[in-house]
């Protein structure tokens, strides 16, 4: 079985760790004028239930 | 080589498919609308809408056709006698899938898939004027095509003055309306 050889350095794990990051998620405003909340594109508005002008879902 | 199923695969069988996608096609038309996952709406749009064509048909053939799919009797008796015959007008384009925000539990893409409850443009302009648009007019009457008859529909749509913008261009104005 392998064996690991030598001790990871404090260094090393922290600069492995350092490009773990998190991303932005890509938002726009909601087309629906009387909400103009930001939420994800393509999606019916989660805070006012819109998508196309048209009522979807129910507002949250 | 027979082409592949558009869409993802559901569950672990092809039984289980099967069993999934009749069971989503039921609700649907139980209920007109559902919130499902993306890939099982888009998986169920093709099947929903083939049951709903069938179901517009609406003889007996069909009906037993449909009910190898929808097992539910009370169901079936509604998709006849409601839903097929609201989609007399509308040639295809029975279902909407509009997705909405991913599931709290597994981030899983999510999606509401309905029976679209509004008549076309042309449908309601039709039946505000009680007559057809020349070119379906022309296209029912003679499927033999005589020229004759395709002039004669032309000139009385010229007298009507009648808008004779297409089906898809005119949804999307409503679509415009609605967003003001």
């Amino acid at each position: 079985m392998a064996v690991p050889k030598f001790k990871k350095s404090r260094s090393n794990t922290r600069k492995r760790r350092s490009q773990w990051k998190a991303t932005a998620p890509t938002l726009v405003k909601c087309s629906n004028r009387a909400c103009r909340e930001q939420k994800p594109p393509h999606i019916a508005c989660p805070s006012c239930g819109q998508h196309a002008g048209r009522q979807v879902v129910e507002p949250a | 080589m027979p082409t592949p199923t558009k869409g993802a695969r559901l569950g672990g069988s092809p039984s289980h498919e099967r069993l999934m996608l009749a069971n989503l096609a039921t609700s649907l038309f139980e209920h007109g609308r559902i919130t499902t996952t993306e890939a099982k709406a888009k998986r169920l749009r093709p099947l929903a809408e083939r049951l709903i064509t069938k179901s517009k048909k609406g003889d007996l053939h069909n009906r037993r056709e449909v009910m190898k799919t929808v097992r539910d009797k009370d169901v079936v008796h509604k998709l006849f006698a409601e839903i097929g015959p609201f989609f007399a007008d509308r040639n295809g384009g029975y279902t909407r899938v509009v997705k909405t925000m991913p599931r709290k539990g597994d981030n899983a893409q999510m999606a509401v898939i309905e029976l679209v409850n509004e008549k076309t443009a042309t449908a309601e302009a039709e039946a505000a004027r009680g007559t057809k648009f020349a070119k379906d007019e022309s296209a029912q009457q003679s499927t033999a095509g005589s020229v004759g008859d395709e002039s004669v529909s032309d000139e009385t749509a010229a007298g009507e003055a009648a808008p004779t913008t297409p089906e898809v261009g005119s949804e999307s104005e409503d679509e415009n309306k609605d967003q003001s």
